[in-house]
């Protein structure tokens, strides 16, 4: 008998603290396999968001700088002007990157720097308990919109993908969702990509992972991977948005 | 004849279900007639002679509680 | 060595590139402009990195960043900009990190205006960003002490493992004045930067540079930790200068070009027969508390000259503890105080010119 699967060397012992059913853990999972399976985990530095991943440093088997809400990519700039050679990466919510982070993540797309920034969708703040958030569906009831977003008062839902392709130094760009095992693997595809897109030094890559949050959303983990399926996608379309060499 | 074994490490599953849902062949259950430490009822499977080894449930599963061997 | 005449905010790169500077971070804002400038023309000849920044923000967290790598890494703004960076200051400083940051102040509050001001004094030394910590703060008087103190403010930075910052008003940005780049030997033992994120290589547990303790007896401890480096600045960094304080009526308490306008006024005085002393403060944080013992005890008054509406008086009076009044003068606005403002209040205190 062979082990096909097994516990990512990536990831620390440490049991997470986050809900069950969180795709978080399936995202931490996807990006610690792929450091390990590239032979890069004892290289790299990674930069932890404020929100529920606010702890991924105790969870990532590698060096980790916790940042504060939305600058993780100045942060892990300062990291990769320093340590050029090093793989960096940033690992950010929606309101995270998306809101107070906008400038951030635009401008390492605009400089096309070289690391690698993990974008976890899920809609809604989570760790405060559900605000709405730029990525938040309208109709979708948050606590700081209790009837449900509208666009009059606040707009369409930001399409960070789409936006950040349009910038020359976003190399890589890629929407995946985590909801089911083929969009799993697709999503681990993508991060895999990412990450050599930085070690090929084509400039800033990113990842846009659609994910869930059963407790903000106020249904079980399983509703949440079919309340994703029926409503997130439909919305942010899966796919590629641009690639090295390529012109979309 | 089972093309697969999978192990769960019964004491860090949250009991989210989230593999019952990946399963291919559809035996991966949650086993309501125990709690864990944590106090959730863990995933297993009953019927592990049908497991086909695809390693669905084990990446789906947040926690990595999931082992799966292949013969 | 030749002395160079320049400018204050190129000579301020100039030293800290000889202090071993190799990261600096910026953004566009008068009065300092000339620092990002220089930079970017002389880091790369030193194989460092210049990098403008999209925001005083980005540009405190890219620090913050760099200064996690282990790098001895600088960044410079104006007050407003200076205003911006707080929350990355206090995550440098939670997270015990070294850099070094540059202030040219000038005229608040908002907006303000460009021209010089002493109206920082409050930011800088009494936090600005959230929770309990401190800045070493230095603030020289001309741009030969500047350059003087910056090995020294690089060195305590990585000693002390907290940001410090070099506070120059509008005027040292500006001003050019002959300077000698000396030779300096370090009076700190400095450590190896083993906590820093340079990869684990597989060889070592990760490192975590992290501000963030959720658990209050564990964030307690943590405080505590930082107070006890305070209180060692406290014991060694001191740095003030005391002149003509025998005998003096009146003791003046200034820094910055301040301090070299009311120079003057005491050498004036002095002429009518009125007896000036001057403490002036080198470091604004930690304040020298310990100089205002040397005041004789039959001094009139104690007069705090700022360029702004009075914010180290505060300081002055924790240190004089009721032993004298303590006066105030000031132009705010970017107004600089002349020799005969300064002159004229000290003949108000002593009851009328002489």
């Amino acid at each position: 008998m062979a082990v096909v699967y097994q516990k990512s060397k990536g990831l620390t012992d440490k049991e997470t603290h986050y809900c069950p059913g969180c795709t978080h853990g399936i995202i931490h999972k996807l990006v610690a396999e792929v450091l390990e399976e590239l032979g890069v985990l004892g290289d790299t530095i990674g930069v932890a968001p404020v929100g529920c991943s606010v702890l991924a440093y105790d969870y990532f088997n590698c060096d980790m700088h916790e940042a504060s809400h939305g600058r993780a990519p100045a942060v892990a700039t300062g990291i990769k002007r320093v340590l050029p050679d090093k793989v960096v990466f940033t690992y950010q919510g929606d309101g995270d990157l998306a809101s107070i982070g906008t400038a951030e993540i635009v401008h390492v797309a605009h400089r096309g720097e070289k690391i690698t920034t993990i974008f976890v969708n899920n809609a809604i703040y989570g760790m405060t308990g559900g605000q709405m958030a730029p990525t938040t569906l309208i109709g979708q009831r948050a606590t700081t919109a209790p009837l449900g977003r509208t666009v009059e008062h606040s707009g369409m839902p930001l399409r960070v993908s789409e936006m950040l392709a349009t910038i020359d130094g976003a190399a890589f760009v890629e929407r995946v969702a985590v909801d089911t095992p083929a969009n799993i693997r697709k999503a681990k595809k993508a991060i895999k990509e990412a990450f050599q897109c930085q070690l090929d030094g084509k400039g800033f890559s990113i990842v846009e992972v659609l994910s869930t949050c059963p407790t903000n959303w106020g249904m079980t983990p399983i509703d949440a991977l079919k309340w994703l399926n029926d409503n997130l996608i439909p919305y942010y379309p899966m796919g590629n948005f641009r690639r090295p060499g390529e012109v979309k | 004849m089972a093309k697969g074994k999978v192990t769960f490490n019964e004491d860090i599953c949250k009991g989210c279900g989230l593999c019952t849902t990946a399963c291919p062949v559809k035996i991966v259950t949650m086993d309501t007639s125990k709690i864990n430490i944590k106090g959730f009822h863990p995933a297993t499977v009953f019927e592990m002679d049908k497991c086909i080894g695809c390693a669905n449930c084990a990446m789906m599963c947040p926690d990595s509680v999931i082992t799966v061997e292949r013969f | 060595m030749a002395k160079v005449l320049m400018k204050g905010n190129e000579a301020i790169g100039a030293a800290a590139i000889k202090a071993g500077c190799k990261y600096f971070f910026g953004y566009p804002i008068t009065p300092q402009n000339e620092l990002p400038e220089y930079m970017s023309k002389e880091m790369p000849k030193v194989g460092g990195v210049f990098l403008q920044a999209e925001s005083e923000v980005a540009a405190i967290n890219m620090v913050y960043g760099a200064a996690g790598a282990g790098a001895r890494v600088m960044t410079s703004s104006s007050s407003p900009g200076i205003a911006l960076k707080q929350e990355g200051i206090t995550y440098i400083a939670g997270a015990e990190l070294p850099c070094v940051i540059v202030n040219i102040v000038r005229g608040g509050p908002g907006l303000g205006g460009i021209q010089p001001a002493q109206s920082d004094y409050n930011q800088v030394t009494r936090g600005g960003g959230n929770g309990d910590y401190k800045l070493l703060v230095y603030a020289p008087a001309n741009l030969q002490e500047m350059v003087d103190l910056m090995q020294e403010a690089f060195d305590a930075a990585d000693y002390y493992r907290n940001p410090v910052m070099m506070v120059g008003d509008g005027m040292i940005g500006q001003m050019m004045e002959p300077i000698e780049f000396k030779e300096s030997v370090s009076r700190f033992e400095l450590p190896l930067k083993d906590w820093a994120t340079t990869g684990t290589k597989g060889q070592r547990k990760p490192n975590i540079i992290n501000s963030l303790a959720l658990d209050p007896a564990e964030l307690e401890k943590h405080n505590i930790h930082l107070q006890e480096k305070y209180s060692a600045m406290k014991e060694n960094e001191v740095k003030y200068e005391a002149y003509n304080l025998e005998n003096a009526e009146v003791v003046i308490v200034a820094y910055g070009t301040t301090s070299r306008i009311v120079r003057n006024a005491i050498i004036d005085l002095k002429e009518q027969g009125i007896n000036v002393g001057l403490i002036r403060p080198i470091t604004l944080w930690p304040f020298p508390e310990k100089a205002f013992d040397l005041i004789p005890s039959d001094c009139k008054a104690v007069l705090s000259v700022e360029m702004s509406m009075g914010q180290m008086i505060d300081d002055i009076k924790i240190a004089v503890n009721g032993r004298y009044p303590v006066h105030f003068y000031g132009r705010s606005g970017g107004m600089i105080p002349t020799p005969e403002g300064v002159m004229n209040k000290v003949k108000e205190l002593v009851g009328g010119a002489k």
